[in-house]
């Protein structure tokens, strides 16, 4: 596009080419693309060693396709190993070897993720988008008798689920920020011995929580206890080091000259906060909080004894019982017959959509630099600022 | 210094070459607002508190009445009198470690591919994909596991069973299906904990001296040559650490071990049958809502147990990872 400024009397094309892509520093270029050698040596040791073990299994007369996977797999390492070490040397077959089982490693990784989310999409499409949204609209107070899984929905459900996620969001995420911002800012035996806490209760057992709620909230109120609140304290209970930790993490990262700079105009502590600190993480706090929501919002273990599960609609969090959708695929699941079974692979796969899609809003907000995301007051500052 | 930057013409005393202390009170608001960030952090350390007095509180019947016998009796039936709590610690113990077993490979190959082997463009699709396995409810992790995976896992299990039945893990308990084995919770468990282990791993392998690698690549090493001489010496400590943070992980895992494992728990070595170990985190699902009295009391017992451990674990596991630096 724009000529490129060339010395006198060079003729053109003669100049060194530059490569205009971005370039990272920090990582030197390294060869990229595979060599056409190697992909002769591993699709040759692919095909003989499959040969091999597919002939071996036809002989022996066994047919188990896993154990063929297996067979093949190990066959392949040892023929491709002795061709790499026989043409390169010991070194570069070793390298060569643990390159394939990394490979094969993370692609078991990837695999299990789409074969998770590639099963429920099979078993639960059928409830979910036949006749589209009476699914999410209905309740399941027709469950039992001949009932089929069109007359069942999840509508009570996802009402229980909001409002006992968003019940704990509420609690937690002041908690949590306010924590968070203490943590990065005081050091000290207490502050230390906190850090530690949260730490350890982000990986409790999630039982824990539930029994830890039914026997403070429920045993206290008797039968009136198992309520929606009940089951938003007890995901409190899980969400609270989740968000803790990570807006740690995100207010860790203001530039601490930014504070500085605001204490040294003279603001007080809790301006700092508010105007400063928070704006500027803004991104990164929204980024925790939705994926401490994803996180709870699949939790069943601290729900169970607490929300109680009533089959219809029950808009009241803070009275009788409550449904939610973690707590229903478990009731479905131990119901007799395969209706229930088809509705909770329904449940399920509206579950597992809504907290993808939480992630993958999550994950488009966490790559937005800090301080960019809608600031109107700061803006409508900068905006009046210079006319005054 | 004074004696520097006095211009020679100076005709005004200088004064005292001293920082002018700025004593800035703090606002009764500031004060306030301290109060409010210390006690909400406080709040952490309440709910800790609470949960251990409250589970011990409720638990103490079962202490009473069982006694020592509460953790080496191997049945468990408390309403008559045996407090076995044996089985169902060593089944949760099992299960979590086959899934570290299972996990810490992949996640440790998965953890080089994303920091060392894969293109650029990969890596971000790579991380998301890990991060996205740790989303996913553990109840659909259970119940696909309950109708896919543990069948899967029946053939290769009877054929182990049947061929190397002389190793005790490889034994069964009572003949029948494969299904709802200890070795299927772990094995589906595994999904959970793989994404724990990949991120705290790459994280540390991540550290790891760049201009030391560049190094041992430009002395002509392989690729290989420097995660095994570089990387892993450098990270050692931190994969400890991040492997017993996923085994922390498997021992509170509940929906999986609720779903999969057959209800009855015995003492033995075999894990590849049902009516085998128990778990801790089940026996309270399944047991709590209709037991007793001393049932419950016996139950909260073992979730303070569990709880205990699992918190145990996890603060060994922070420091080993978090004292694993540039130093190691």
């Amino acid at each position: 596009m724009t000529v490129p400024i060339t010395a006198a009397g060079t003729r053109p094309g003669s100049e060194i080419p530059v490569d205009p892509r971005p370039r990272n520093l920090d990582r030197p270029n390294r060869r990229q693309g595979i060599p056409r050698s190697t992909v002769l040596e591993m699709g040759g040791s692919a095909v003989s060693s499959l040969l091999l073990v597919w002939t071996i299994f036809a002989i022996a007369g066994i047919s188990a396709p896993f154990g063929l996977v297996v067979c093949w797999l190990a066959a392949f390492l040892i023929i491709y190993g002795i061709l790499c070490r026989s043409l390169y040397g010991i070194l570069i077959a070793k390298d060569r070897l643990a390159t394939v089982a990394i490979w094969t490693g993370a692609i078991i990784a990837f695999i299990t993720l789409a074969a998770v989310i590639g099963y429920v999409l099979l078993k639960g499409f059928s409830a979910v988008f036949r006749g589209f949204p009476h699914f999410l609209i209905a309740d399941m107070t027709q469950l039992g008798g001949t009932a089929k899984v069109s007359d069942l929905g999840v509508g009570a459900a996802i009402v229980g689920t909001i409002e006992q996620v968003g019940i704990a969001t509420v609690i937690t995420v002041p908690l949590g920020v306010l924590t968070a911002t203490y943590l990065t800012n005081t050091d000290g035996p207490f502050a230390r011995t906190v850090s530690a806490v949260v730490d350890a209760m982000t990986g409790a057992p999630a039982i824990i929580a539930g029994l830890f709620v039914y026997l403070l909230w429920v045993v206290p109120h008797h039968t009136a206890g198992k309520t929606g609140f009940a089951a938003a304290l007890a995901l409190a209970v899980m969400m609270l080091p989740v968000v803790t930790r990570a807006a740690q993490e995100v207010v860790a990262i203001v530039p601490g000259s930014y504070r500085e700079a605001a204490l040294a105009l003279g603001a007080p502590e809790w301006r700092v906060l508010l105007r400063v600190i928070l704006p500027t993480a803004r991104a990164g706090l929204i980024t925790a909080v939705i994926l401490g929501v994803a996180r709870i919002a699949g939790e069943t273990a601290p729900v169970l004894f607490n929300a109680g599960g009533f089959e219809g609609y029950n808009w009241n969090p803070f009275s009788g019982q409550q449904d939610d959708l973690p707590f229903r695929i478990y009731q479905l699941i131990f119901q007799p017959g395969t209706v229930p079974i088809q509705a909770a692979w329904g449940a399920s796969l509206v579950l597992v959509i809504v907290v993808l899609i939480l992630f993958v809003i999550a994950r488009k907000l966490g790559s937005v630099r800090p301080g960019r995301l809608f600031a109107p007051w700061t803006r409508l500052r900068n905006r009046s600022g210079p006319t005054q | 210094m004074t004696a520097l930057m006095t211009p020679p013409t100076a005709a005004v005393p200088l004064p005292e070459d001293t920082p002018i202390v700025i004593n800035r009170s703090v606002t009764r608001a500031d004060r306030v607002f301290r109060f409010v960030l210390a006690s909400s952090s406080a709040v952490v350390l309440l709910i800790l508190v609470a949960v251990v007095v409250f589970l011990a509180k409720n638990g103490w019947p079962a202490l009473v009445a069982g006694g020592i016998h509460f953790f080496t009796d191997s049945t468990w039936s408390p309403d008559s009198g045996h407090f076995g709590a044996m089985p169902l610690l060593v089944g949760s113990v099992a299960i979590a470690i086959v899934a570290v077993l299972i996990a810490g490979p992949i996640s440790l190959a998965a953890a080089l591919m994303i920091n060392e082997y894969a293109p650029i463009r990969l890596r971000g699709i790579l991380t998301g994909a890990v991060d996205m396995l740790a989303t996913v409810p553990s109840i659909v992790y259970g119940f696909w596991g309950l109708e896919l995976v543990s069948n899967l896992q029946a053939a290769p299990a009877k054929w182990l069973v049947n061929h190397f039945g002389f190793v005790p893990f490889f034994r069964t308990p009572t003949p029948g299906e494969f299904i709802q084995s200890i070795f299927a919770c772990g094995l589906i468990s595994a999904a959970t904990i793989v994404p724990i282990i990949t991120s705290v791993s790459r994280e540390v392998m991540a550290q790891a001296p760049r201009d030391a690698c560049e190094a041992a690549l430009g002395l002509g090493g392989t690729r290989w040559g420097m995660v095994t001489d570089v990387i892993m010496p450098f990270s050692r400590n931190g994969i400890v650490g991040a492997f017993l943070l996923g085994f922390g992980r498997g021992l509170g895992e509940t929906m999986i071990v609720v779903l999969v494992l057959s209800k009855a728990n015995h003492m033995t070595t075999a894990l590849l049958g049902p009516n085998g170990l128990g778990s801790i985190a089940k026996q309270i699902t399944l047991d709590f809502p209709t037991g007793s009295a001393l049932d419950k009391s016996a139950l909260i017992l073992l979730g303070l147990v569990l709880f205990g451990t699992t918190l145990l674990v996890n603060v060994i596991a922070r420091m080993i990872v978090n004292r694993s630096g540039p130093r190691s």
